[in-house]
């Protein structure tokens, strides 16, 4: 693998072994050494059109566990020209020695145009563009997802795994990637949103939902995935309002109480607690929101190791 | 130089072998006695009217990064075309007699093509009060056609008022269909492949809503709409049922909305990206069929040069469009003749004679009409080329770059005059 750019680049099989890595790494992150000498002498990127701290910050623990050297260019704000500063910015950044691009953009496609032109020859990683993928959020989310249903995790899929992604399913990379990825490790993945914003061209009618107590009560999920509400897409009437997303698609107690005991909850962060998530969901034992975020830093090792690592081996 | 020419047997459109005597620029019956010719084999070449583009941005004044009224008029007769209309959208907007006078002037001293301005509609294409159609009709640029191309003139009001207002000068208003609402950051035809990739969609209901919207107010104005690059299957059956009425609408379909499809989206290589977007075959299927029954008009280039650096970006970032200019014959043949579908008369008519009467050319689409100027371009239905980026057009934005094309123009006579010969350019100053 030189590039990752999409959940979909990987096979059940490809899925399966680099979550087995990521479990290697997670066992670095309980050291009290945090460190392996893998990727020393290489550069990471941290290319961020678009701010996110977090998905940053994650990266950035990554690549330093891996003794990578790491820049972070944070792109300011809405330039005219956001394309010729893409390209711009990241022959800049080559020039100066990059091995790996870890591109946060606000376009579909960026990473994928990226990888595919002549622009640069480091390794891609797509760390969200636009409405499109966000392919290592999906890789975290299954891990967590593979750990909460077992003891020994190593070489499992999710077969038979029942994920209920709810909100806004159109605008997101979030929902998009673990759709594939979790696909392709076997789980049956329904989605429940507003009609607005749960296009069923992405999953099928039959596994569109439109009223989340009907989802939970169908689909008896064993996963529910709640995703950030943006204020932007109450202003352009997809919705009415706060208040009546937050009744008919917020998860509350009396949601929670419906669910399993045993069904986990997740939710990419940051969260609008009182929004699309309340207080007690949040913050009770079925939410797995930490150990996403523990996850991640393990995820973006694994995938920076394989880019990098194998990168080597090749030359 | 002689102007006197004889094309020796050339073949016809209607598959006759013919011989074309030009003399002092005119298409004369037999050739008179006493005047010297010079004899140009055309055996194997068809002769056609010399095209006519509806739809073309030259970009002068204002963008001359991407084309000149020079480099779009040598693409025009690489092209085939004896007659192109320059868009409004130049900077400043051709929504003057001043802009349109200086437009029509710059193509005169190119030499190449008939060089027919198209006035906006509105000032500034803002959609917020008409232009003054009626200086502009009255200019020396004769405008005829108006449109605010680029946007849609969606205010119902104010589309009402064009329509009526330019029959005093038997004009026609030009429609880019695209209810703005429905197409905010729009980036690709809307649907199943749009959603995967995370593209904000362009629905066909944008485009057919307006037409729909507008041969109402047409039929209520009685006046003359044309409904530029139609692009979906609904729009081609709107267009049908309003002709069948008895509407006065002609439409226009480009070349690359008869061949091209959605899914070039999938590598997000905006060189694709145009407006209104490619669609899905079902589509361009439709698209064709409308073009071969006669609901379609006119196959018009939407020819839109640009930069490198509006293609060299992410999808999102780039600009909309595709030069045509110079395979629009490539595919005219490819979906008219080579499919089996239609004939060289009908594709004459598509090319040059439909667009020529909707513009009111009265020199344009006259093909061997004889004592009318010769406005010709013959064209080689067997000759085979891979189509290269660098071509006459100053932008390399082409979408056809690798592809085969089997048929191309061979020699393009404008106003008595070879502006394109043996596949090369003649000069004006080279006469």
């Amino acid at each position: 693998m030189r590039h990752l750019l999409s959940a979909a680049d990987f096979s059940h099989d490809e899925a399966v072994a680099m979550l087995d890595l990521a479990e290697d790494m997670a066992e670095v992150n309980d050291r009290e050494v945090k460190k392996l000498p893998t990727l020393r002498g290489k550069t990471v990127v941290n290319l961020f059109f678009e701010d996110s701290t977090r998905t940053r910050i994650s990266f950035e623990l990554a690549a330093k566990r891996l003794s990578a050297d790491v820049i972070n260019f944070a792109a300011k704000g809405s330039s005219v020209s956001k394309g010729e500063s893409l390209k711009d910015t990241a022959q800049t950044l080559e020039a100066m020695g990059a091995d790996a691009i870890v591109l946060r953009h606000s376009s579909s496609g960026s990473a994928f145009r990226l990888a595919h032109t002549d622009w640069v020859d480091s390794s891609i990683i797509n760390a969200g563009d636009g409405s499109h993928e966000h392919p290592t959020q999906a890789l975290l989310d299954a891990m967590t997802i593979r750990q909460s249903l077992n003891q020994d995790v190593r070489g499992k899929d999710l077969a038979g795994v029942r994920v209920l992604i709810v909100g806004d399913i159109s605008h997101s990379r979030v929902a998009r990637s673990n759709l594939l990825l979790l696909t392709t490790l076997g789980a049956e993945v329904h989605v429940c949103g507003p009609a607005t914003l749960a296009p069923s061209s992405l999953v099928g009618k039959e596994r569109v939902h439109y009223l989340l107590d009907e989802a939970i009560r169908q689909v008896q999920p064993d996963v529910v995935m709640m995703l950030r509400v943006q204020q932007e897409r109450m202003t352009a009437s997809f919705f009415p309002t706060e208040r009546e997303y937050s009744r008919v698609w917020g998860l509350n107690k009396s949601r929670l109480s419906a669910l399993d005991d045993k069904t986990i909850v997740l939710h990419p962060g940051p969260m609008n607690r009182g929004l699309e998530i309340d207080a007690a969901s949040a913050d009770s034992k079925n939410s797995k929101v930490l150990h996403q975020v523990r996850n991640g830093v393990s995820v973006r090792m694994a995938v920076l190791y394989s880019l990098l690592s194998g990168e080597k081996e090749n030359a | 130089m002689p102007r006197n020419y004889i094309l020796q047997s050339a073949t016809d459109v209607f598959g006759k072998s013919v011989d074309v005597v030009i003399e002092d620029g005119a298409i004369v019956e037999k050739p008179a006695l006493g005047v010297e010719h010079e004899k140009i084999d055309c055996s194997g070449l068809t002769v056609l009217p010399g095209f006519v583009d509806l739809h073309t941005h030259l970009r002068e004044p204002g963008f001359e990064q991407s084309e000149t009224v020079a480099s779009g008029s040598r693409a025009a007769a690489a092209g085939g075309f004896t007659a192109i209309h320059a868009m409004a959208n130049t900077f400043p907007v051709a929504d003057t007699a001043g802009v349109v006078e200086q437009v029509a002037r710059l193509g005169e001293d190119a030499g190449l093509v008939h060089v027919q301005p198209i006035g906006a509609v509105t000032v500034g294409l803002k959609g917020e009060q008409l232009a003054e159609l009626g200086a502009m009709a009255q200019s020396k640029a004769r405008v005829r056609i108006f449109s605010d191309d680029g946007n849609c003139v969606h205010d119902p009001a104010l589309m009402r008022r064009a329509l009526e207002y330019v029959k005093a000068f038997d004009g026609v208003v030009a429609q880019h269909a695209q209810e703005p609402r429905l197409t905010v950051n729009a980036q690709m035809n809307e649907g199943a492949l749009s959603a995967k990739l995370g593209l904000a969609g362009w629905p066909g209901v944008a485009e057919e809503a307006i037409i729909a919207r507008d041969l109402m107010l047409t039929e209520l104005t009685s006046s003359r709409l044309h409904v530029c690059h139609v692009s979906t299957a609904g729009s081609v059956e709107l267009i049908r049922q309003a002709k069948l009425r008895g509407i006065r609408v002609s439409a226009e379909v480009t070349p690359h909305h008869l061949l091209l499809t959605e899914d070039l989206a999938s590598g997000y290589d905006p060189i694709y990206k145009v407006n209104p977007p490619l669609r899905k075959q079902s589509d361009v299927d439709a698209l064709r069929a409308g073009l071969v029954d006669g609901t379609i008009d006119v196959i018009a280039t939407d020819h839109a040069p640009h930069p490198k650096e509006s293609k060299d970006t992410d999808w999102a970032s780039a600009a909309f469009g595709m030069v045509g200019l110079e395979s629009a014959y490539s595919i005219a043949q490819q979906v008219l003749i080579d499919s089996g579908e239609s004939s060289f008369e009908r594709l004459a008519e598509v090319l040059s004679t439909n667009a020529s009467a909707i513009s009111g050319l009265t020199d344009q689409g006259t093909y061997l009409s004889v004592g009318k100027v010769a406005n010709l371009t013959l064209v080689d239905p067997e000759f085979k080329t891979q189509v290269e980026s660098k071509t006459q057009s100053m932008s390399e934005n082409n979408p056809y770059v690798g592809r085969s094309f089997t048929g191309g123009v061979v020699h393009t006579i404008y106003d008595g005059q070879f502006s394109y010969r043996n596949r090369q350019i003649v000069e004006r100053s080279a006469l």
